[in-house]
């Protein structure tokens, strides 16, 4: 039966982009006396409420919304996670 | 029909480099140029379509990736690729590269900074329909205003865009050189501007249409528009897509002038 699921889509910047964002926290966070934190990469969560008739067809029409528009494959990753309940 | 050209700018909401394009081909060059509505789905036959700078849709989610899915983006996808000149300016490159006309990415200046002011651009390749007025090497002062302008692709691209000659500006100190400290924001190999394969879509982080009018102190970028007038008087305007050009002149413009009529609502 149709319903709507609470969907999590997790966008990092991919392996090897620099990432300016999360490299800035890093420096802030040695500044903070926080040592040996050897590398911060700052993304985005994206939280949508998918209508679908299970959790397997919401994370697929999700993955297509993130090929399309919510992550750029050229510079990010992203998971996709439907949360419980 | 007059000789000459005209010069399609789309505006999306957000855009705020519009009106300089706009003065640059009216005021600079003395051609026509004609606005755009991002929810037009008309190119109202212009010779060149260009995609002005600004934030368009506030760059939310990524710069130019809500604004690659407007309306009006069908018909200048269309008509770049059946070879129509196409040319995208700072957000209007970020739109042309999300829209995949152009490889590559522009992410966050590599140093965090907003930077508005003038750099130094080197002219690596004039023999594009947006170049031909400036001679190879060519050492220009054009202003850049971005936050996300640097440019990352793969090695794999890189090296192609290279060995294509499709690296056509790129940022350097004083004397020429593309130096580190040269770049603003940390683009990979200091590149500013590529055209695709094909040469008819140039994207560039610099703003050439801000230093196109004496009154503003610089014209190093009014050559840009020259070489497009230069192109368009050469043939080089209307892609062949079967629509506009098949039309004789008063057709096209009767077509154009009964859309502009409905159509401009919002």
């Amino acid at each position: 039966m149709s319903r709507v699921w609470s969907v999590d889509v997790r966008v990092t910047p991919r392996e090897g982009i620099l990432d300016p964002a999360g490299e800035t926290i890093r420096r802030a966070l040695g500044n903070l006396g926080y040592e040996g934190v050897h590398s911060v990469r700052a993304g985005r969560l994206i939280r949508l409420e998918v209508e679908a008739d299970g959790p397997e067809a919401a994370a697929a029409s999700t993955e297509k919304m993130c090929e399309q528009l919510i992550a750029n494959p050229i510079i990010e990753d992203y998971v996709v996670r439907v949360r419980e309940g | 029909m007059e000789a000459g050209m005209n010069v399609g700018v789309v505006r999306f909401p957000g855009s705020n480099c519009d009106a300089d394009v706009y003065r640059a081909v009216t005021d600079g060059l003395g051609e026509r140029a004609t606005y755009l509505w991002h929810k037009s789905t008309d190119l109202e036959g212009v010779d060149v379509v260009v995609l002005p700078g600004g934030f368009s849709y506030g760059d939310y989610l990524r710069a130019g990736a809500i604004a690659r899915f407007s309306p009006i983006m069908g018909e200048v996808i269309d008509f770049a690729r059946a070879g129509g000149l196409t040319l995208g300016i700072c957000n209007g490159f970020q739109v042309l590269c999300e829209a995949h006309l152009l490889p590559g990415a522009l992410v966050r200046n590599r140093n965090l900074r907003f930077r508005c002011h003038d750099v130094g651009l080197r002219v690596e390749n004039a023999g594009t329909p947006f170049t031909s007025a400036y001679g190879e090497g060519d050492l220009l002062h054009i202003p850049i205003a971005h936050g996300e302008g640097q440019f990352v692709a793969e090695a794999s691209t890189l090296d192609e865009l290279e060995a294509e000659n499709r690296v056509v500006f790129r940022y350097v100190d004083r004397s020429g050189q593309a130096t580190d400290a040269a770049n603003p924001n940390g683009s990979a190999r200091n590149i500013a501007g590529i055209v695709n394969a094909e040469g008819n879509i140039l994207g560039l982080m610099p703003h050439p249409e801000r230093h196109s009018l004496s009154v503003l102190g610089n014209t190093d970028g009014l050559a840009v528009f020259q070489s497009l007038l230069a192109a368009v008087s050469r043939g080089r305007g209307h892609p062949g897509d079967g629509r506009s050009d098949a039309a004789p002149p008063e057709t096209r413009e009767f077509a154009a002038g009964a859309v502009a009529e409905a159509g401009v609502s919002s």
